[in-house]
């Protein structure tokens, strides 16, 4: 899983079946140091997560498993929304 | 799940059967400001998406949870047509 922001949405109507009634949100990844780390990707959220959020999401076939049993064809999800973080560094 | 933008159509005659009747779409992935990112995928469409049309692609195994694309040999599907992309001010 990866740490990453919540940067903003993407809107669809005309969309998989499937995908009816999830929010893709746009996440910014980030390092433990916040700074930014590759490209900002669309997630599905299972968290309810909200604009400028800390959270971690997740990548691949795995990123469907919040919503079983219902199929939904995502490859990136939000799992958890980040309370604090603390970087130990020697 | 990647923003992207239609360029092009593949057309081929021989081909997996599990993939007959599908579109193949060529896409080039770009930012959520709209901007050109390197390299091309194509990708099946499930939607039908249009040239210059942007679109969510969804790539890597949950390809196949796409609409039609049960056990079909893709890792890359259209799964929505893009209305609106909205970036949070920062």
């Amino acid at each position: 899983m990866f740490l990453g922001r919540v940067v903003g949405s993407v809107w669809s109507t005309m969309k998989a079946s499937n995908l009816e009634g999830q929010r893709l949100l746009i996440v910014q990844p980030l390092s433990p140091e916040m700074k930014r780390t590759g490209k900002q990707i669309i997630c599905t959220d299972s968290t309810g997560a909200g604009a400028g959020e800390l959270v971690y999401w997740c990548r691949g076939r795995e990123s469907s498993f919040p919503f079983l049993p219902k199929e939904v064809p995502t490859d990136a999800t939000i799992v958890g929304i980040i309370d604090s973080l603390d970087v130990n560094r020697t | 799940m990647i923003l992207a933008r239609v360029v092009g159509t593949v057309v081929a005659t021989r081909k997996d059967p599990r993939l007959e009747g599908k579109t193949l779409l060529i896409l080039k992935p770009i930012s959520p400001e709209g901007k050109d990112e390197a390299g091309y995928v194509v990708a099946v469409d499930t939607v039908s998406a249009g040239n210059k049309e942007k679109v969510i692609a969804v790539s890597g195994s949950s390809a196949r949870m796409a609409e039609g694309c049960k056990d079909v040999p893709v890792d890359t599907a259209i799964v929505g047509i893009v209305d609106d992309v909205r970036l949070d001010e920062k």
